[in-house]
């Protein structure tokens, strides 16, 4: 079911969490907000979810304005960072939750459960109590309970925020492929920059209470519209007023030009990738990201004095923040 | 080594000396003769009439304070009321006002003079010196325990279960039969055991609004004190001992709701 949201503002006291946002989402995709702590994400999605009431705006669910529409009944499914387990009920009655409440025949619970129970690989566990799980399998429990009454929009607020690393990356793939099987219409709040462009189709970033840009993971690493969305969607450097990836930087040992020189601080090995942090002479800092064979034929050490030249470097002009100046410096 | 045993026996011995030993000699004093005078005390008319009186103040006073308890707590808790921090302190009224107090203050709103005494007279009811004042006084002191009891585990709960019980669909009585409630059984639990005690043992209060007619607005507290005074000292211990009965199965009855499995 397509999400719209329309001229959405929603203030906290003086803080404006919302700045007149408005977001399509089409139906069957797979969308994430990502943003810093602080950037509205959190709130454009429980507007969208009934939990906020926006001050001002409209908020549509497949066509229907749900402004004025309680959460319960607006049929979406929620998952929340720290999981909401019911927790004097076993995981099969949290799952069951939603199926009962709308007096759905009790076979067809039976049934349903134990579907989901397999679904989200959590055999065995359904006469545990949440507190008997582990965080993966709590958030997967309440992704569970969200999808049981087949809801048409599936939202989660920072689900992996509370879990370990490893876990992380497990249920983010798992949850990708679950898109794929059941292509509800979903969207997750991420301030995991990684976790976004892996799982979503579309990623919007938000800074401030407002949507900076809306794109395809790789739109927003190669044509970010501002200084901000360059910087929060992958590593950046900053030279003068303009900014370069770390691979955009090139490691020389004699000048030639449009080099210019530095100086080694710091090699870091990390297996393939080699990354080097280099002082200009203008006391700026520089990354440089090489992989293990550049950096072998280069024999960079750290105190070394070299010559660097950024491939590509970006520029946004002051004022309309909007036109990209990409310059490749000829060879 | 030494630290843990002084800590263990000062802890038991300060509860020995306070608690244990005065309520077991009162048990003791009451079976000293034998079954026969301590049933004879029992089965008294006048002890039949308080014990029912008793017990029909606590029956209805206990459910309608538990339910206001819950519903103040959800408000303060729960929702942004203006002069929060006033119907705070107005639920700590009780705890900060003599009994005796509260009892002058119950006559002088509903006595035969009071504000609404003349009124609710003219109307056949009858509220100082009969059972509806009793009633009252016994609410009015036992009214914050629920309260007190579940705002606390309110606020620890949290409402991210309420609200993802929302959006699984759950309206707001739904939600608060099936999420809250559970969750907070054992504030109630506990605040029940609390007012139920208050209840059959207020004294002041009742003491002031009842008029204490033998046989008609005699509660077991008013009875005990009767009786000792009237040197019929067998009977007062054996009521007291019936009361701390009372009050022990309310606690053992609150703690049959089982508590199942939860972090």
């Amino acid at each position: 079911m397509a999400i719209n949201a329309l001229n959405v503002t929603k203030h906290f006291g003086d803080f404006v969490a919302l700045d007149d946002v408005s977001l399509e989402i089409p139906d069957g995709s797979l969308t994430a907000l990502l943003g810093p702590s602080g950037s509205g994400k959190s709130t454009l999605l429980r507007v969208i979810a009934g939990l906020e009431k926006p001050d001002t705006g409209t908020v549509s669910l497949g066509g229907r304005d749900v402004t004025s529409l309680p959460a319960h009944k607006r049929g979406i499914g929620f998952v929340f960072q720290h999981y909401a387990a019911f927790k004097h009920m076993t995981v099969a009655k949290n799952i069951a939750f939603g199926l009962e409440i709308r007096r759905r025949p009790k076979s067809e619970v039976k049934d349903r459960v134990s579907e989901l129970i397999e679904l989200v690989h959590l055999h065995g566990l359904g006469d545990r109590y949440p507190s008997q799980l582990s965080g993966g399998q709590r958030q997967r429990m309440a992704l569970a309970r969200a999808l049981a009454v087949e809801p048409e929009v599936l939202l989660l607020d920072e689900p992996f925020g509370a879990l370990d690393a490893r876990v992380r990356k497990d249920l983010r793939e798992w949850l990708r492929r679950l898109h794929d099987e059941v292509h509800v219409t979903t969207v997750i709040v991420t301030h995991d920059q990684e976790e976004a462009m892996e799982v979503a189709d579309t990623v919007v970033v938000m800074h401030q209470g407002t949507i900076q840009q809306t794109g395809g993971p790789r739109e927003l690493y190669e044509e970010p519209v501002n200084q901000f969305v360059m910087g929060f969607v992958g590593p950046v450097s900053t030279l003068g007023d303009a900014m370069v990836r770390p691979h955009d930087v090139e490691i020389r040992h004699a000048e030639n030009g449009t080099t210019l020189a530095a100086k080694v601080e710091r090699v870091v090995y990390l297996g393939w990738e080699v990354r080097v942090n280099l002082r200009l002479e203008s006391g700026e800092m520089l990354v440089a990201q090489l992989t293990r064979e550049e950096a072998d034929a280069l024999a960079v050490e750290a105190g070394q004095a070299v010559f660097v030249r950024p491939r590509k470097v970006r520029r946004w002009s002051e004022g309309d923040g909007k036109p990209d100046v990409v310059s490749a410096q000829p060879h | 080594m030494i630290t843990k045993y002084a800590l263990r026996f000062t802890a038991l011995g300060y509860l020995t000396m306070l608690l244990l030993v005065p309520v077991g000699m009162i048990a003791w004093k009451a079976f000293e003769n034998g079954w026969a005078p301590f049933w004879a005390s029992v089965t008294d008319p006048d002890f039949l009439t308080a014990l029912k009186l008793t017990l029909e103040i606590a029956l209805i006073a206990v459910p309608l304070n538990t339910v206001f308890g819950i519903i103040i707590a959800i408000m303060l808790v729960r929702h942004n009321v203006p002069g929060k921090s006033l119907i705070n302190a107005v639920l700590a009224l009780p705890f900060a006002l003599s009994p005796v107090v509260v009892g002058l203050c119950l006559i002088l709103a509903y006595g035969q003079s009071g504000w609404f005494g003349a009124d609710l007279a003219n109307a056949g009811i009858d509220v100082i010196f009969s059972m509806p004042g009793m009633v009252l006084a016994t609410m009015f002191v036992s009214l914050p325990f629920v309260a007190r009891e579940v705002m606390p585990v309110l606020r620890e709960i949290g409402t991210e279960q309420e609200q993802a019980a929302a959006t699984l669909g759950a309206g707001q009585w739904t939600t608060f039969r099936r999420v809250t409630l559970p969750a907070i059984r054992w504030g109630v639990i506990y605040g029940v055991i609390l007012t139920t005690a208050r209840c059959i043992g207020e004294y002041g209060a009742v003491a002031v609004v009842s008029g204490n007619v033998i046989g008609q607005t005699e509660t077991m507290p008013l009875l005990v004190k009767r009786l000792y005074e009237g040197f019929d000292k067998q009977g007062a211990y054996a009521a007291s001992v019936v009361l701390a009965l009372i009050a022990l199965s309310t606690v053992l009855l609150m703690t049959m709701f089982k508590p199942r499995q939860e972090a």
